[in-house]
C-alpha cells in the first residue's frame, strides 16, 4: 500500500522527501505515544495523517517540528534535522499548532503582521487577511475572536512566510463547513504553489478531499500509507449493484466479466457484481445489459471510504 | 500571480522562505512585547498606578513615619520615599508583570509557537528585556515627573543609579522568568502578585527596614528589593558614591536568578 510515486509538482525543487522518519519512538512516562513509527512525505503534495484521538498525530507532527526529541529513531525535515538543525529549519517550515500561540491581548490583523515580519519574503498580509476573511475582526484581541477566527489566523500565521513545508495540526477541528472549505481552497492552493503539507486530522472526508497520500496511524505507527485510492481499492473487493429485470441470466454476465470477478442476484430484480471496480467494469456491464435489452433503474458503485478502510485495519471507528 | 525574477510565473505562496534580519526580527519583538505589557490594565495598575499613588498618598500624608532627618537627609518624606517607589516600579515591571505576563505566554502556547518561527530563542529573551526596559523608563520618567513636582532633590551619581537599576532589573528578571518557567500560569499570578505586596511591605520601600526587630532586619536587608531600595536612598538621598554592598546582593540575585531560570525554565 506504501505510494512509490509521490505526486510532486515539478517546480519544487530538493531531491530529499519533506520529512522522513524512521523507527520513531516517543514515551510520556510509562505511555508510549509513538510505538516505531516510519513516515515519509512527498514533497510537493498534501499528506493526511489519518487517526482517532491519541493515536500519536500530534506527537509525530511535534517531533518533526522539532518540539520533541524522539526517545528512538531518527527523522529528517527537508534533509534536517529537526532539533540540531533548528535555526536553518525554522526559517523553511510554517507550523499551526492544534490551538493558542498567539498573546491573549493581540490583535488578530497585529499578530499576524508581527509575524510577517519575522520573515523575509512574506506574503501580502492584507490579501491573505482578505482571502481567510479576517478582516471583520482585524482590531479584535485574540482572546475575544471566535475559535473559528483562531483557527484561520493560526492557519494564517504558519503560510504568511512562504515556507517550503506547512505542519497543520487539525487546522479544520471546531470550524463551521464555510470556513472549512475556505481552509481546504487555502490548503488546495498551496499545493499548487508547490508548497508540501502535512495535515493530521480525524476527519475522512478532509483526507479523502485534500490528501494526495494519507498516512492512518493508530496505537503510534502508520499501519497503512497510500493515496486514497490506492487505499480504498487495498481493503477489500468493490462492488457494483443494479437493478433491473428479475431473473436475468448471471452466467452470461459472468462471461463477459473479467476472470475474478463475481456476479449474484442478492434479490428478484437486485444485482451484484463484486471484482475490481474501474470504469471499464463498468462499460462491460453497461454493454451487457445493452446486448439483452435490460434497462437499468439504478446502476452504483459502492466504493470503499477511508472509513471502511480504518474500520478493517483497526476495528475500530475512526471517531469513537 | 506574478512573475519572479527567474522569469517563471508563479503563485502566491510558492515557497520563498528565509528568516528576516535578526536586528529588525529583534525590534519587531521587542516593540510588540512592550505594547503586550503597556495593553494590560491590571499590569498597568501595578506598574504605573500603585507605585505613583505611594509616592503621592506617603509624600503628603503622614501614615506612616518616614524618617525625615537621617544623616544627609534633607528632611522631606520624598526625598526618602522616591527612591523606594523606583525601586518597587522595577520590581512591577522586571518580576511581578513579567512573571505572570510570561506565563500566560507559556500556557496559551505563545513561547511554543514563537519556538517555531525564526525567531532564535535567546532573541526572544532580548526582545523581553528590552520591553522591561522600555517600561521601566517610562516608569522612571513619570514617577521622577511627580517627584519632582513633590520637592524630591536627589544627590548622588547617576552612573551608579542606572548601574543599580540594571542590576536590579537582572535580578528581578531572572526570579521572575524562573517563576514563570517552572510554575503554572495561575500559581505564578497567585505568587507573583503575592511576593509583589510583600516585598513591598518587608522590603524598605515605603516602611523602613529599621521598623523591624534587628534579627528580622539583617535577613531582610539581603533581598533584591531591599538592596536596591537601599542602594538607590544611600546615592540619592544620601549622595553616596558607590554602593558596593547592595550591589553585590543584586549581582547575586542576578546570577542565582538567571542562572536557575536558564536551567529550569520549560517552553511550554
Amino acid at each position: 500500500m506504501r505510494s512509490t510515486s509521490p505526486v510532486g509538482d515539478p517546480r519544487t525543487p530538493g531531491r530529499e522527501p519533506a520529512v522522513e522518519a524512521v523507527g520513531l519512538v516517543k514515551r510520556y512516562g510509562a505511555k508510549t505515544a509513538v510505538n516505531g513509527l516510519d513516515l515519509t512525505v512527498a514533497r510537493g503534495a498534501v499528506t493526511a495523517v489519518l487517526g482517532p484521538n491519541g493515536a500519536g498525530k500530534t506527537t509525530t507532527v511535534e517531533i518533526c517540528e522539532g518540539y520533541r526529541r524522539p526517545d528512538d529513531g531518527t527523522v529528517r525535515v527537508l534533509g534536517l534535522d529537526p532539533i540540531a538543525d533548528a535555526a536553518a529549519l525554522r526559517p523553511r517550515i510554517g507550523v499551526m499548532l492544534q490551538s493558542g500561540g498567539v498573546y491573549a491581548g493581540a490583535r488578530a490583523e497585529e499578530m499576524l503582521r508581527h509575524t510577517a515580519t519575522l520573515h523575509a519574503h512574506p506574503v501580502d498580509v492584507d490579501a491573505l487577511i482578505e482571502r481567510l476573511g479576517l478582516g471583520s475582526c482585524g482590531r479584535t484581541p485574540y482572546r475575544r475572536l471566535s475559535g473559528g477566527q483562531q483557527q484561520r489566523l493560526a492557519l494564517a500565521m504558519a503560510v504568511v512566510g512562504r515556507p517550503e513545508l506547512v505542519f497543520l495540526d487539525e487546522p479544520t477541528a471546531g470550524l463551521d463547513p464555510q470556513a472549512r472549505h475556505a481552509t481546504w481552497d487555502l490548503v488546495r492552493e498551496l499545493r499548487r504553489d508547490g508548497v508540501s503539507i502535512v495535515l493530521t486530522t480525524h476527519f475522512m472526508d478532509e483526507a479523502e478531499q485534500l490528501a494526495d497520500d494519507v498516512a492512518i496511524i493508530e496505537g503510534g505507527r502508520v499501519i497503512a500509507q497510500g493515496s486514497p485510492e490506492e487505499l480504498c481499492r487495498g481493503g477489500a473487493e468493490n462492488t457494483l449493484r443494479f437493478t433491473g429485470r428479475p431473473g436475468l441470466d448471471v452466467a452470461s454476465l459472468l462471461k463477459a466479466l473479467p476472470a475474478d470477478s463475481v456476479a449474484a442476484e442478492l434479490a428478484p430484480g437486485t444485482y451484484r457484481v463484486q471484482g475490481k471496480v474501474d470504469p471499464q467494469l463498468l462499460a462491460t456491464v453497461a454493454s451487457w445489459c445493452a446486448q439483452n435489452g435490460v434497462l437499468p433503474n439504478a446502476i452504483a458503485v459502492e466504493r470503499h471510504t477511508l472509513e471502511d478502510v480504518f474500520l478493517e485495519l483497526t476495528g475500530k471507528e475512526l471517531r469513537a | 500571480m506574478t512573475a519572479t525574477d527567474t522569469g517563471r510565473t508563479t503563485g502566491t505562496f510558492t515557497p520563498r522562505p528565509g528568516a528576516a534580519p535578526l536586528p529588525r526580527m529583534i525590534r519587531a519583538q521587542a516593540a510588540l512585547e512592550t505594547r503586550m505589557l503597556l495593553r494590560n490594565g491590571e499590569q498597568l495598575l501595578l506598574t504605573v498606578v500603585i507605585p505613583a499613588l505611594l509616592l503621592v498618598l506617603f509624600s503628603t500624608v503622614d501614615i506612616v513615619a518616614v524618617p525625615t532627618d537621617t544623616a544627609g537627609g534633607t528632611g522631606k518624606p520624598v526625598d526618602f520615599l522616591t527612591p523606594g517607589v523606583l525601586a518597587l516600579a522595577v520590581m512591577s515591571t522586571a518580576f511581578t508583570g513579567q512573571a505572570i505576563a510570561t506565563g500566560f505566554e507559556r500556557r496559551y502556547g505563545v513561547l511554543k509557537r514563537l519556538g517555531a518561527s525564526p525567531l532564535p530563542r535567546w532573541a526572544l529573551m532580548t526582545a523581553k528585556t528590552c520591553a522591561v526596559l522600555v517600561t521601566e523608563i517610562l516608569q522612571i520618567v513619570l514617577l521622577t515627573a511627580i517627584a519632582f513636582a513633590l520637592g524630591w532633590s536627589p544627590g548622588g551619581n547617576p552612573v551608579s543609579v542606572v548601574l543599580l537599576l540594571l542590576l536590579g532589573t537582572a535580578a528581578f528578571s531572572g526570579l521572575g522568568l524562573l517563576m514563570a518557567g517552572t510554575l503554572k500560569a495561575e500559581a505564578t499570578l497567585a505568587a507573583a502578585n503575592l511576593v509583589f505586596l510583600l516585598l513591598l511591605v518587608g522590603g524598605g520601600v515605603i516602611v523602613p527596614l529599621a521598623k523591624f526587630p534587628d534579627a528580622v532586619q539583617s535577613v531582610l536587608q539581603l533581598l533584591p528589593v531591599s538592596a536596591l531600595s537601599d542602594g538607590l536612598r544611600d546615592v540619592l538621598q544620601h549622595g553616596a558614591g558607590v554602593p558596593w554592598a547592595d550591589l553585590g546582593i543584586l549581582a547575586v540575585w542576578a546570577v542565582l536568578g538567571l542562572g536557575a531560570a536558564a536551567k529550569w525554565f520549560r517552553w511550554e
